[in-house]
């Protein structure tokens, strides 16, 4: 019943949020770019040109050119298909797995324990290198990418799960439906997901921000996707060598990633504050 | 406070545990043959056979995990295919530049983020409090490796006031050790002071709408001592939970900054390592920053309550 009641109302809340409007708007614009981007990139983003290398922003290059004479526009569009494909497919993956390991974890005491200190070790590792690691140990590639990063954050996710679970399961609705002999998987999917459902969104979506982050980060260090694949981090690393006489190689791939980092972090502090009742009060 | 420490310091075995499942766990992650991949396409099949007893990768599973845990109880972390020594040799020697750029970079992010967000919150509302708000949130999106390329393209090719990359030892000559060290700490500590800015501003916001700050506002104590000994007091709990966690960012975070300023620490070692399949060293440098991590974290606990005295530990 208390979802039911409070669904419209936090929709409602929603719709009128400046920063899930600005979030909203801005991600939309990047997923677009992604979609569309074999039509409205003017050149292949993987043809090299050597002729045409470093060339300045212009009307035959909109932002230019990198080492090898690609276009940088078009890299940068093509860049945000890899990019949100990291970044959707890791939080989707973070989602479920800790979906799953947070609620067998606030449910059952017995494996909560074990389940708990695994996850704690796994966050004891500086995020970044531990997905450094584990491309080490699995190579170059999207998947791999996708893999490490998911191991990486779900443990965020699995920890926020288990809190909410273990908070709810002694509410008094959650004891009734107990006592009315409804087994564990019903009360989880009828009372105890349903309302896990804000915390899990606002964390989804920052977890859609560092993901993003961090493919480029493996990107630019030489251990993300592999170098031929155009995505931002790849073509901001090969805009450092090239520094001194081209600074806008690296300029713009880095400022669509600053550009989608900061709808994803604004969605992220307008769910928060939207689903929060005591933000909202404020 | 010494059972507590104790107790603490128990809490971390099991989580060191796993941290040295995980990193003997990335051996066995290699697709295929580990032994293969390690050694190359060149390799013989009796070097793959050798390399294999010598790594113990014959014998089963647990007996492998045991041997690993002893090796690391002993402080040894084995020998690295490429540098020609011990891991910790090799740990040892590139441990200063990531302990300076972190130290520094911690530095530069709490003498930006506190007085910041103290300022936001003191005139919440204000032109202040938007302006630096809206510049915590852009440092928060800003990608710390494309902050520190467009840094050296400004300070470094264009103006010429600082070098572009490169290191000095601190205690070998300062002041070129000063010169290389701004441009890094500044761009890696950038981003963590925007964060810090963020919790410093609400948790000062938080502490103001308390009844004692009321009280003594009606007792007629003035704003800056409302401030800085009522409310930033209270506030600095959090703030420096806060400060413990940028810490630890900061350890990863310098990993990428050394490689865009050519620093020889920590993060060129793992990434030269990962690219030579150097195995033994990635395992090292994570295991390392890890318990770095985890002992950082355990600090800011026990400093907890020095700074409350209202938390007692028995």
């Amino acid at each position: 019943m208390a979802d039911l009641g409070a669904r419209p109302t936090w929709r409602r809340y929603a719709a009128r949020n400046r920063n899930i409007a600005f979030g909203a708007a801005i991600l939309t614009v990047v997923i677009l770019a992604a979609l569309l981007a074999g039509v409205i990139s003017t050149h292949d983003p993987r043809r090299l040109n050597p002729a045409q290398r470093l060339k300045a922003p212009s009307a035959a290059n909109f932002l230019g050119t990198d080492e090898f004479g690609r276009d940088v526009y078009s890299l940068v569009l093509h860049g945000a298909q890899v990019s949100l494909l990291v970044g959707a497919t890791t939080m989707i993956l973070t989602s479920l797995w800790g979906i799953v390991i947070g609620l067998i974890a606030g449910y059952y005491r017995r494996v909560d324990m074990a389940l708990m200190r695994v996850m704690d070790g796994l966050m004891a590792f500086p995020a970044i290198l531990l997905a450094i690691a584990l491309m080490a140990a699995r190579g170059p590639g999207v998947g791999n990418v996708i893999f490490a990063l998911s191991v990486v954050y779900t443990p965020r996710t699995a920890m926020l799960i288990r809190s909410t679970v273990l908070s709810l399961r002694e509410l008094d609705y959650v004891q009734a439906a107990r006592a009315l002999g409804r087994r564990d998987l019903s009360i989880a999917f009828r009372h105890i997901l349903p309302n896990c459902v804000g915390p899990l969104l606002v964390q989804a979506s920052f977890i859609f921000a560092y993901a993003i982050l961090a493919e480029a980060i493996l990107g630019f260090l030489g251990v993300g996707v592999p170098p031929y694949v155009p995505s931002w981090g790849n073509v901001i690393a090969s805009g450092k060598n090239v520094i001194r006489e081209a600074f806008w190689v690296s300029l713009f791939p880095g400022l669509a990633l600053t550009v989608s980092g900061l709808s994803l972090n604004l969605l992220g502090d307008g769910l928060r504050d939207v689903l929060d009742p005591r933000l909202r009060v404020q | 406070m010494t059972a507590y420490l104790i107790r603490r310091l128990l809490t971390l075995v099991p989580v060191l545990a796993v941290v040295v499942t995980v990193v003997f766990l990335l051996i066995h992650l290699i697709p295929g043959d580990p032994v293969s991949v390690m050694l190359g396409p060149d390799a013989t099949p009796a070097q793959i056979q050798a390399t294999r007893q010598a790594l113990g990768l014959d014998r089963p599973l647990h007996e492998q995990l045991f041997k690993f845990y002893a090796r690391i109880l002993r402080g040894d972390l084995g020998q690295s295919y490429f540098l020609d020594r011990p891991v910790v040799t090799a740990l040892l020697e590139r441990a200063e530049p990531t302990l300076v750029l972190t130290f520094a970079a911690l530095l530069v992010a709490v003498v930006i983020g506190v007085p910041s967000g103290i300022i936001a919150a003191a005139y919440q509302g204000s032109l202040w409090d938007r302006a630096l708000m809206l510049t915590s949130l852009l440092g928060v999106c800003v990608p710390g490796f494309w902050l520190s390329l467009n840094f050296i393209y400004l300070f470094a090719v264009r103006l010429g006031w600082l070098p572009a990359a490169g290191y000095a030892s601190i205690l070998a000559d300062p002041v070129a050790a000063l010169r290389y060290m701004v441009l890094p700490a500044v761009s890696l500590g950038f981003n963590q002071s925007a964060l810090i800015a963020r919790i410093s501003r609400s948790c000062m916001l938080e502490a103001l709408q308390q009844d004692y700050i009321r009280t003594a506002r009606a007792k007629g104590v003035s704003q800056r001592s409302v401030m800085w000994v009522h409310a930033f007091r209270n506030a600095l709990v959090p703030v420096v939970t806060v400060i413990g966690i940028t810490m630890a960012i900061l350890i990863g975070g310098a990993v990428v900054t050394e490689i865009v300023f050519n620093i020889p620490g920590l993060g060129r070692l793992i990434i030269s390592a990962v690219l030579r399949r150097d195995y033994p060293v990635v395992q090292g440098v994570i295991l390392v920053t890890a318990t770095a991590y985890v002992l950082i974290n355990l600090a800011v606990d026990v400093l907890y309550v020095f700074i409350d005295p209202r938390i007692r530990y028995g």
